[in-house]
């Protein structure tokens, strides 16, 4: 099949941009299955990637439905190119080291969770339903992750230089997680979404916490990154993608 | 994911044991009762059960790889979800096997430094490649289809830990070989292409996945004190005969063609008579030198390796913490 093209309304839009992160948020967990430091660790990523696939798939769903053109979860997962999907740009660095991996987990964890909380409020009751859902999930994510900050914050001198060096990788991809644009505006106005000013504070308090017991401290923030959610992203998607959508792409219109 | 260790004898020094405990014990076996962990027990039993929990556990860890190998490339996302799911169960049947391995007094961490060292075997079927999507198909139909006829007798083998272990394990290998075998119907009843691709994954797989129940009994000297302690319910012979029998009809099902011209049904005994296993390529593969031995354990020892620093850091933060308690008890005394 070749590239499908939706028409967006915003609704659509913000979506799937909350499918696509979720989605590739899981793929990059899923790249540890089976060479995490430690079997407990092949299982916890993969669960949190499970979960995250299920959000993904609910997710995508509803984008098919608000579409209305009777189109799947695969057809949107699997048949648009990366200038249409709208991740974050966090969700699809590459999985980097352990200590990357944590400290991105715990900042889309500390973000995540109070959405969801506040999603289940949503004038969408099939996202205020996602969401009720998602919270619970995250939660469990955020302390797992979490408890890992710490260890590794904490732990040994190799540990922190590398907790160090992913946090001040990741960081300026935060400024993306609150990013309100005209597609924003209007869902935030119709109550359909959140307002990430109301879920900055939370955010921050979390990650300070967790950071302060790690002993580590949040960068300053400078410069940050942006685009995904227009479309424009790192080069590491499309590689994700081209891996990600091979079968489909190579036998359209297979069933499988 | 099973183990070969039921066809190995342990090496270790001999040890004479008191021929009244050794009595007592047979006993036990014979009225079908379980060994639980404090029990008194043989020494060779003691260890052939190291041997093979270890080898059975290390099975289900190795055998993560191929099947991961398809993770990020599942064609939907439903498979993705299954895959992702299957593989974690591996993972944790890893988990059970090891604490089950524990309560014989070896580490886990033993354990699997033996795997990393090279000393310590798993099941020669994850030295294969998954080449396409169907072999993920293939896998869950013959290689767990194997898998569960092997284990199913285990869930009634005289070691407690291990039989319980083994019933949670069949329950979902059973499942995964229900997955697997969905996996091939959609591809059976797919495109000519998705069919061809079925068929060669069955034309690659059928072999290495009788090869699982190990050598025939003719040639396996070894199992009969297996079978005394009940350790060991079935020969490989009798047990690969049922999956033969099992998954034959399966197999015409779909519509696909077995490879092996031999392979005729037999009216008299109600059994498919197959042709003769390749054991020079088994016991090349068992001996390192399969497609994918040196891979496996090369990803194995990268991962243990690229985790060493992780785990010191969990030991270290521990310690500190604990340290860091006990001060706050001496200023509060």
């Amino acid at each position: 099949m070749t590239t499908i093209h939706l028409e967006e309304t915003p609704h659509l839009t913000y979506v799937l941009r909350l499918a696509d992160t979720a989605l590739v948020n899981a793929h990059r967990l899923s790249e540890w299955c089976g060479h995490a430091p430690m079997l407990e660790e092949d299982l916890a990523l993969v669960n949190i990637a499970l979960d995250l696939l299920g959000q993904a798939r609910l997710l995508y769903e509803h984008a098919a439905g608000l579409e209305g053109k009777g189109r799947t979860e695969d057809d949107l997962a699997y048949l648009r190119d990366a200038p249409q999907f709208k991740n974050l740009l966090i969700a699809e660095l590459p999985r980097g080291d352990f200590a990357f991996t944590i400290v991105r987990q715990t900042l889309l964890s500390a973000f995540f969770h109070p959405f969801w909380q506040q999603a289940v409020g949503s004038t969408d009751r099939t996202l205020a339903g996602i969401a009720g859902k998602a919270e619970k999930e995250v939660a469990y994510h955020l302390r797992h992750a979490g408890a890992w900050l710490v260890r590794l914050g904490d732990g040994t001198e190799e540990s922190r230089r590398r907790t160090v060096e992913a946090l001040e990788t990741l960081w300026p991809y935060t400024g993306e997680l609150f990013e309100v644009d005209t597609v924003g505006e209007a869902m935030i106005e119709a109550g359909i979404a959140p307002d990430p000013a109301t879920i900055r504070p939370v955010f921050e308090e979390s990650v300070d916490r967790l950071l302060g017991e790690a002993g580590l401290e949040r960068p300053v923030a400078g410069w940050m990154q942006t685009g995904g959610l227009r479309g424009v992203h790192t080069e590491h998607l499309g590689h994700m993608l081209a891996v990600m959508q091979h079968l489909q792409r190579a036998y359209p219109g297979a069933v499988w | 994911m099973y183990s070969q260790a039921l066809n190995e004898r342990v090496e270790g020094p001999r040890i004479v044991e008191d021929p009244e405990k050794l009595a007592a014990f047979q006993a036990r076996i014979d009225a079908e009762e379980r060994i639980e962990p404090n029990d008194w027990m043989p020494e060779a039993y003691r260890r052939t059960l190291i041997r093979q929990i270890g080898q059975h556990a290390h099975s289900e860890v190795v055998g993560m790889l191929p099947e991961g190998n398809w993770i990020t490339r599942a064609p939907s996302l439903r498979r993705k979800a299954a895959l992702l799911a299957k593989v974690q169960d591996e993972g944790g049947h890893g988990l059970y096997l090891y604490a089950a391995a524990e309560t014989l007094g070896v580490s886990r961490e033993e354990l699997y430094e033996q795997l990393l060292a090279g000393k310590a075997k798993y099941s020669s079927i994850f030295n294969y490649p998954t080449l396409t999507w169907a072999d993920i198909g293939c896998i869950g139909w013959l290689v767990d289809g194997a898998a569960i006829m092997n284990q199913i007798p285990l869930c009634r083998t005289s070691y407690g830990p291990y039989a319980r272990a083994m019933i949670r394990i069949c329950k979902e290998e059973s499942f995964h070989q229900r997955q697997g075998y969905e996996i091939m119907l959609a591809l059976c009843r797919g495109t000519a292409e998705q069919k061809a691709m079925a068929q060669d994954a069955l034309n690659r797989w059928w072999w290495p996945s009788l090869m699982m129940f190990g050598p025939p009994d003719t040639e396996s000297r070894h199992t009969a004190e297996s079978m005394r302690w009940k350790i060991k319910r079935f020969t490989n012979d009798e047990l690969r005969q049922k999956f033969v029998d099992a998954t034959v009809p399966q197999g015409h099902y779909l519509g696909l063609t077995f490879p092996d011209p031999e392979l005729r049904f037999d009216e008299a005994t109600g059994h498919w008579r197959f042709g003769k296993i390749d054991w020079d390529e088994f016991r090349r593969v068992l001996a390192g030198h399969g497609p994918c031995n040196r891979e496996r354990m090369a990803a194995r020892r990268k991962a243990h390796e690229e985790g060493a620093w992780v785990r010191e850091a969990a030991l270290a933060h521990a310690a500190k913490r604990r340290a860091r308690e006990r001060a706050q008890k001496i200023a509060a005394e």
